[in-house]
């Protein structure tokens, strides 16, 4: 089977740090994979070069069998790439709703004379958007807050809003950045039904970074682990559990 | 908040019928009413209302902090000046030296001249746009205050074109009550039809969060150049209509206060506010010249000082910083006028199930 993404070789410096060296990731359609290592590993700083928030120093990264490297952030998403942030970014002098219809502003394929004028064109691609809005709000719950500012909502609706808001773009690949930062264990036992089932339900492929390890455990059959931006081990759960070089990044070594 | 209209005739539709039926009676009774020195203050009202509106879009609606509004008005005054003045008129203000051939018998009616003004400042905004709109924040700021004079004093070397810095004199004064009115109007509608479209959620996305924005499929840097190219074109207009308001035209009158004139309306009526610019606009443009006795003696009680000339601006200088002390946000925050707003606060009787929102 063909990869859905793969980054070859990729480095980033920033001056004579290296953040990110040699990342070499595979990921199959379908996949959930995990991202995982210690504070300051390089993980957020690998999302934003496959997102195209930076350009990589060198090395390649493809997205469904197109080289997408250095290309623009907006047009990496219009291939189908979304993500989440970990410190949350949402639009916030904006309504809930209001979040969700921006991130299907480029799927409507409109144009401003079209939009301003309020053709019927226009007129029925903003009753689909507001349609899709409006379930992809229900799925995650948040369909009581529509009309609400996004930074009204407690910090763990934001977080599903967040979700919805890169739904909203239609993904094949999805990136969570920390979905399960400050949320107590029964919330983060719901995140992972919640990721199981959006996979399926939106045919999805996703990488995630995630510190809380009984939901990386849970969700990913496969997972990286970076230290210092080196890729120090690859594997199954539980071949990572027992990888020696893992425990030392971790736990130090005596 | 639901931007979608609801199919039959609602309360709010009927309340809008109402108020646009009543606005155009109002401008009506004004138009015979007014003397002649009334008239010119409420047509500024217009002018100021679609300058406010025009900075808004881009500092207010996308967050782009740009003070380089005086340039593009100033192209706008120029172009729509030349234009619309007859070859005589123009052959009679170039004295030092004579005007450029070509653009000597270059005439056209007010619209066309209005709608080509504006069309030229929207090109120059898009240039710069595509330029400037690399830079962020305090550096865009700068830069297009810079663009702004670099206008101004191309205007005042050009001799056989702008008449250097004798200014224009003489231009026809097309900008009737109506035009001015009519223009702001227009221009409003558009652009509330403008924010409430998915362009301009688009637009405060940016606003919100640039990165997010982007990592949304919004294309950030072709929407600033968009919203930058609208408001330049906006600002065109404005100057257009303000140099057939003015009959007179210099390139002193467009230094970088002339941007600050703006930014002061926006930010009083709230930065992301179409009704807060409007309301503030219409303050504004009011106070300035109902607040001229401060300039002239003032007798305090107790001594009676000599005038100084610009203490208003003082008063304009406090209330500034009053606001931005005291109300960040200004008179209307990023909210909008709606009828809706109207019955919280208990103007009109409360409703049941809620429908589309109205009014401009």
């Amino acid at each position: 089977m063909s990869s859905l993404l793969q980054t070859i070789e990729v480095n980033k410096q920033f001056g004579g740090l290296s953040a990110v060296t040699a990342l070499n990731m595979d990921v199959q359609p379908g996949e959930i994979v995990g991202l995982i290592g210690p504070n300051g590993a390089g993980k957020t700083t690998s999302f934003n070069l496959i997102t195209g928030v930076y350009k990589p120093t060198s090395g390649k990264v493809m997205f469904d069998g197109k080289d997408i490297t250095g290309m623009k952030p907006h047009a990496i998403t219009h291939l189908g790439v979304a993500r989440t942030f970990q410190n949350i970014r949402l639009f916030k002098e904006m309504s809930v709703l209001e979040n969700v219809l921006v991130a299907q502003h480029m799927r409507m394929g409109t144009n401003l004379l079209e939009a301003t004028l309020r053709l019927p064109s226009y007129m029925k691609k903003e009753r689909h958007v507001h349609e899709r809005a409006r379930a992809l709000l229900d799925e995650v719950g948040l369909s009581a807050h529509e009309g609400n500012k996004a930074t009204s909502l407690p910090y763990g609706k934001q977080r599903r809003l967040e979700i919805a808001r890169a739904l909203a773009t239609e993904p094949k690949l999805l990136f969570l950045d920390e979905p399960a930062a400050g949320m107590n264990p029964q919330e983060s036992v719901e995140l992972m039904d919640f990721i199981l089932k959006i996979r399926d339900q939106f045919k999805l492929t996703i990488v995630l970074i995630e510190h809380h390890m009984q939901v990386v455990m849970g969700v990913c059959k496969r997972m990286y682990v970076l230290d210092y931006g080196v890729t120090i081990a690859h594997g199954t759960p539980e071949e990572i559990q027992k990888n020696p070089k893992v425990i030392e990044a971790y736990l130090g070594v005596e | 908040m639901n931007t979608l209209q609801k199919k039959p005739m609602s309360r709010d539709a009927m309340l809008t019928l109402g108020a646009a039926v009543i606005g155009l009676v109002l401008l009506f009774v004004f138009d015979s009413t007014f003397d002649r020195f009334t008239m010119q203050i409420f047509k500024l009202c217009a002018i100021n209302i679609i300058l406010a509106l025009s900075l808004n879009l881009i500092n207010g609606f996308t967050g782009l902090f740009s003070l380089g509004h005086a340039g593009f008005m100033a192209v706008g005054a120029y172009t729509c000046a030349l234009l619309a003045m007859t070859p005589d008129q123009k052959a009679t203000n170039f004295v030092l030296q004579p005007i450029a051939p070509w653009l000597l018998d270059l005439h056209l009616p007010f619209l066309p001249a209005l709608l080509v003004s504006g069309l030229i400042a929207g090109f120059i905004g898009w240039f710069l746009g595509v330029v400037a709109l690399r830079l962020r924040d305090d550096y865009l700021a700068i830069a297009t205050l810079g663009f702004s004079e670099i206008i101004r004093v191309v205007l005042t070397n050009t001799q056989s074109i702008t008449n250097g810095s004798l200014g224009l004199k003489g231009i026809p004064r097309y900008t009737t009550m109506w035009w001015a009115w009519g223009s702001a109007v227009v221009i409003t509608l558009f652009l509330v039809l403008l924010i409430k479209s998915s362009y301009g959620r688009a637009f405060k996305s940016i606003r919100d969060n640039e990165i997010a924005a982007e990592s949304m499929g919004v294309d950030v840097f072709g929407m600033k150049v968009l919203s930058f190219t609208i408001s330049s074109f906006l600002a065109g207009i404005a100057g257009g209509l303000l140099a057939h308001y003015l009959t007179t035209i210099d390139p002193k009158q467009f230094i970088f206060l002339k941007t600050f004139d703006i930014l002061l309306i926006v930010v009083l009526g709230g930065v992301g506010s179409i009704t807060g610019s409007i309301v503030a606009a219409i303050v504004v443009t009011i106070s300035m010249e109902a607040l001229r006795f401060l300039d002239g003696p003032l007798n305090l009680g107790f001594m009676v000082t000599n005038g100084v000339p610009g203490l208003r601006m003082v008063f304009f200088s406090a209330l500034l910083m009053v606001v931005v002390i005291f109300r960040q946000q200004g008179l209307m925050g990023t909210s909008e006028f709606s009828w809706d707003s109207l019955s919280r606060i208990g103007l009109l009787p409360k409703r049941g199930p809620k429908s589309g929102k109205g009014g401009e």
